[in-house]
């Protein structure tokens, strides 16, 4: 462990030792590989199994160098991967020893002996780095004249990846990834010798949330990924630097683009954030952008009430009019960047002069509004990385937010640090974590809450969205985290919210976490944007301004569905301004529809959970770069009280100047949760949480990737089972007044009120067909 | 060695400009024996067999090697050569060619193995004509013909689709789609040992 892994309270002194790598010293921390401080003197030996994230495996054997202690030698080359250097070390690679060069050369034959001449057709042609290493370090010609070995290919180890054993050099690094980052072991190394082959069991296929990496790590095309098979060569793609849009974990990525269509995106690498990590959706769901309803131009709706297509100026003419002399408000929706959250909030304040303004496009409180513009939530990743003890509550980090799942499980797997989990039932996520469940129905978590002990400073409490759903859930948080002093992690869902909190877009509370209850913030924030005031009356909640009698509303991407059944009836009576990618519910009732980009062709900036800001660049050139801020301008300009941020880079620059709110901050004020719901023996009270993948409207377009989700099933008690005479795999039906949903049962220990359904996976789209998601009575029988 | 590489700007490097500027004339007139000796070439021409070709009513083969338009072949069976490796386009010093891939599919089969060139296209308005692409190939499927008349009025029509530049189906040809011939794999297809189509590939072409 190097120290820069180390918080800084933990610094300690590191014991560094000195060492000779081809007659050049080097000073390294004790327990540095050989390899890794050969690289540091900018010495590559080459390798294959080695991973700087892995344990060190040995496998391939490619590394092999000459070493030599205190003036004894090694009889035979050894594996510079797995052997730290020691004081009095002598290595000598490939460059100095005719021996570990030959040692090299000689492996990199035996593993080219079985492996097929299938680069022109193989994905990983020309970015391999067998084949680069075969140039750089293998011998010009094979002298091998036998058969080579063939296996059936490709064989599909999920819908999502396929393997092609013949490549493989059995590296081991997937098997490594998926036992010791993912804690999916799905996927082992099967017989011995030269019949030695990757392998998935026979039935269970590799449905890991984070397959996608082990195709990315694979130093040779043994595994490659379906949807982007045979599509491109590296030489045809454009790297792009870009952020993930669907969560707030805020993984780096990388996008590649072949001639304005993206192909594929990878991990990309933030040490402080995903490391080398993402998760299979931040990987494959991208073909939503070239969905077939993606809208192109602006369209106005007709008196025969149909969408016509028109010209900019007239639908914003159209939309301004609609906007202008009525009572109005704004829905900015979960997956804005911070410019274009910056920009809305602008826009309410200056052109519509409301604080009807909300971000929040799912079930919500007032509780939550007060909790988002007072609460500290400062817990970063580095903190996961030295806590002594983890507590989730309303938050499932492997379905919610999974690369705060993989830190977590990183320090559970090295140090076994305590994870506390709240929720009805133990998910796969918190079975991996070793968590210490506190079994707990939907609505009656504040009693677990107030029940924690053993909290220090160094414990983080992480909270996810749903337990706004929870009377008094929020509250009893804060008042944990002061007691006790943990630090405190709020992680939404979508990748958009925690940056629509900071550019203000929430009914009491301007850009900069400046309350508007404060009249000296308000000052503040006219002075900036050279407005004589800001409204100073606190505006409407999402959910207020859906059932209040506003005559218009600006809507960003939002779907009604998420957030009760009715809704999409009662925005029908609104003029209402749409801002979206593709034709949806709310394109389907809007009298404006304007068109703007998806993320590959904006450029902006998303917040991570942290509050980390991750800046992205448009991907795909030539693009118009149609972000929601630029049409907004465009549309208070038509409105006549500009809010002058033609451009993205306008909108950031405006916003870091106003910068965070330094006056004096107010506290929460605290609600008292509810009771316990009685329920009868034939009932049960709802819980569901959304899985990573689902019926979400951003992974609409990938088959493969769907094929990888967890099947629907209710989750029902042992004594539930009895009383309903169920057995595993039997059909449930769960219904109330609203509706109902039949699906197969899973009988596993849940607390025994509830049961537990997917939010919105196939057959089970919880708003839709139940009218409720969670807290809720509903009726249990065999189907 | 400090001389040559900082030239000084001193009255050595004035006196060359002076130089310079000064005309050059030939002051030598050509006696008439070398005039004669002028004529003689132009006399000597007069007599020599004709280069001209009626070109376009009389077209002279190319060397057989010449650099033409491409083509793309096929298997005796008529299945595509090519498998969309994107070889030649990396090859291309001019960037000319431009390959999709795709996945052969069991019941839509263009090549034999798992991959064929879904898109297939070169711009004769890029194309040096070098010859690297078909070094690259390595199935031997892009090849050049002797083809040399490529002149068109349009630059759409001198992007040529892989319909124009695959070859013609000969005698006992398939077109493809169609499966690959029974019991063989992709090796048989490039080691020679499949010589004709089989009736269950399809109808295969008369002559």
């Amino acid at each position: 462990m190097s120290i820069q892994e180390l918080g800084a309270d933990q610094q300690v002194q590191v014991e560094m030792i000195t060492c000779v790598i081809d007659g050049f010293e080097i000073t390294v921390p004790k327990g540095t590989l050989v390899i890794r401080a050969a690289e540091k003197l900018g010495i590559q030996i080459p390798r294959f199994c080695d991973h700087p994230l892995l344990a060190p495996a040995g496998a391939c054997r490619q590394c092999l160098v000459d070493i030599e202690i205190n003036g004894r030698a090694f009889p035979k080359p050894q594996a510079s991967c797995t052997i730290p250097v020691e004081n009095g070390m002598v290595v000598k690679t490939q460059l100095t020893s005719p021996v570990a060069d030959k040692a090299q050369k000689g492996i990199m034959e035996l593993l080219l002996i079985n492996h097929p001449l299938d680069c022109p057709v193989c994905d990983k042609g020309g970015e391999c780095p067998l084949q680069n290493q075969a140039m750089s370090n293998g011998r010009a010609e094979s002298r091998f004249e036998g058969v080579k070995r063939t296996f059936e290919k490709p064989v599909a180890i999920s819908s999502q990846v396929l393997l092609d054993r013949e490549r493989c050099v059995l590296c081991a690094r997937c098997t490594r990834f998926s036992e010791q980052i993912a804690g999916d072991p799905f996927i082992t190394l099967n017989e011995r010798g030269a019949l030695q082959q990757v392998g998935i069991y026979e039935e269970e296929p590799f449905d890991s949330y984070y397959s996608g990496n082990t195709v990315q790590i694979c130093p040779v095309g043994a595994l490659t990924g379906t949807s982007y098979r045979f599509r491109a060569r590296p030489f045809d793609l454009v790297s792009t630097n870009s952020a993930c849009e669907h969560c707030a974990s805020g993984c780096a990525m990388r996008t590649d683009v072949r001639r304005g269509k993206t192909l594929r995106r990878l991990a990309g690498e933030d040490a402080e954030v995903n490391e080398e990590w993402n998760c299979d959706k931040g990987r494959w769901a991208f073909k939503y952008e070239v969905a077939k309803n993606r809208i192109k131009n602006p369209m106005i709706r007709d008196s025969s009430g149909q969408l016509q297509e028109v010209s900019w100026p007239e639908a914003l003419a159209e939309a301004a009019n609609g906007l202008k002399n009525s009572r109005s408000g704004v829905l900015v929706g979960g997956r804005v960047t911070i410019e274009d959250a910056y920009g809305y909030s602008k826009f309410a304040r200056v052109a519509l002069n409301t604080n009807n303004i909300d971000f929040r496009a799912r079930l919500h409180s007032q509780e939550e509004l007060e909790f988002l513009a007072t609460a500290k939530t400062n817990a970063t990743y580095k903190d996961l990385d030295n806590a002594d003890h983890v507590v989730l509550i309303g938050f499932e980090p492997e379905d919610e937010s999974p690369i705060v799942f993989l830190r977590i499980y990183k320090q559970v797997h090295k140090r076994s640090i305590k994870v506390t989990s709240i929720a009805p039932y133990a998910s796969r996520g918190s079975e991996k974590l070793k968590a210490n469940l506190i079994k707990s129905a939907s609505g009656s978590e504040v009693s677990a809450i107030s029940a924690l002990s053993g909290l220090t400073s160094k414990s983080v409490v992480l909270v996810g969205e749903r337990i706004s759903e929870t009377e008094g859930g929020l509250s009893s948080i804060v008042k944990l985290a002061s007691d006790t002093g943990a630090k405190l992690g709020w992680i939404p869902r979508r990748a958009g919210e925690k940056g629509a909190i900071a550019a203000g877009a929430l009914p009491n509370l301007l850009p900069g976490n400046r309350l508007i209850s404060n009249s000296s913030a308000r000052v503040d924030i006219a002075a900036a944007w050279s407005v004589d005031s800001v409204p100073s009356e606190i505006g409407l909640s999402t959910e207020e301004m859906i059932n209040s009698d506003l005559q218009a509303l600006l809507i960003g991407g939002i779907d009604p569905m998420d957030i009760s059944p009715e809704a999409k009836i009662k925005l029908a009576k609104k003029f209402i301004v749409s801002l979206e990618i593709r034709q949806s519910d709310i394109t389907d009732i809007a009298s404006v529809v304007l068109p703007v980009a998806p993320v590959v062709e904006k450029s902006g900036s998303f917040m991570d959970w942290q509050g980390k800001v991750r800046k992205f660049e448009a991907a795909v050139d030539q693009t118009l770069n149609r972000s929601d801020v630029r049409i907004l301008s465009m549309l208070a300009d038509e409105i006549g009280k500009p809010i002058n941020l033609p451009t993205v880079n306008s909108a950031r620059v405006e916003f870091e100047s106003i910068g965070s709110w330094d006056g004096e901050v107010s506290t929460m004020k605290l609600v008292v949760g509810a009771g316990n719901k009685a329920i009868n023996n034939d009932e049960a009270i709802i819980s569901s949480w959304r899985n990573l993948l689902d019926k979400g409207s951003l992974q609409d377009g990938e088959e493969n990737l769907a094929g990888t989700a967890r099947k629907s099933k209710v989750v029902i008690s042992q004594s539930r089972a009895k009383s309903l005479n169920v057995s595993d795999g039997d059909l449930v039906r769960v219904s109330n007044n609203y509706g109902a949903v039949t699906l197969a049962c899973q009988i596993s220990d849940i607390d025994e009120s509830s049961i537990w359904l997917p939010r919105n996976s196939l057959n089970s789209q919880l708003i839709r067909n139940l009218g409720v998601v969670s807290n809720s009575v509903v009726k249990v029988a065999k189907a | 060695m400090d001389n040559e590489l900082t030239p000084r700007s001193d009255e050595f490097g004035l006196a060359k400009a002076d130089q310079s500027k000064a005309p050059i004339t030939n002051h030598e007139s050509a006696s008439f024996g070398k005039q004669l000796l002028g004529f003689w070439v132009t006399l000597r021409t007069m007599f020599k067999k004709v280069n001209t070709v009626q070109y376009p009513e009389v077209k002279e083969p190319t060397a057989p090697r010449f650099h033409g338009r491409h083509q793309l072949n096929r298997h005796p069976d008529g299945l595509e050569k090519c498998i969309g490796c994107e070889l030649c386009a990396w090859a291309c010093p001019a960037d000319a060619i431009y390959v999709e891939g795709a996945d052969n599919k069991e019941e839509e089969r263009f090549s034999p193995g798992e991959r064929y060139g879904k898109v297939y296209q070169i711009n004769y308005l890029r194309c040096i004509f070098c010859g690297l692409c078909i070094e690259a190939c390595p199935t031997r499927a892009l090849t050049m013909t002797n083809e040399y008349e490529l002149a068109d009025d349009s630059r759409g029509k001198l992007i040529f689709e892989k319909d124009d530049l695959l070859g013609p189906l000969r005698a006992g040809m398939v077109p493809p789609p169609h499966p690959m011939y029974p019991n063989t794999d992709d090796s048989n297809y490039y080691k020679g040992e499949v010589t004709t189509s089989h009736p269950s590939q399809g109808i295969a072409k008369n002559d």
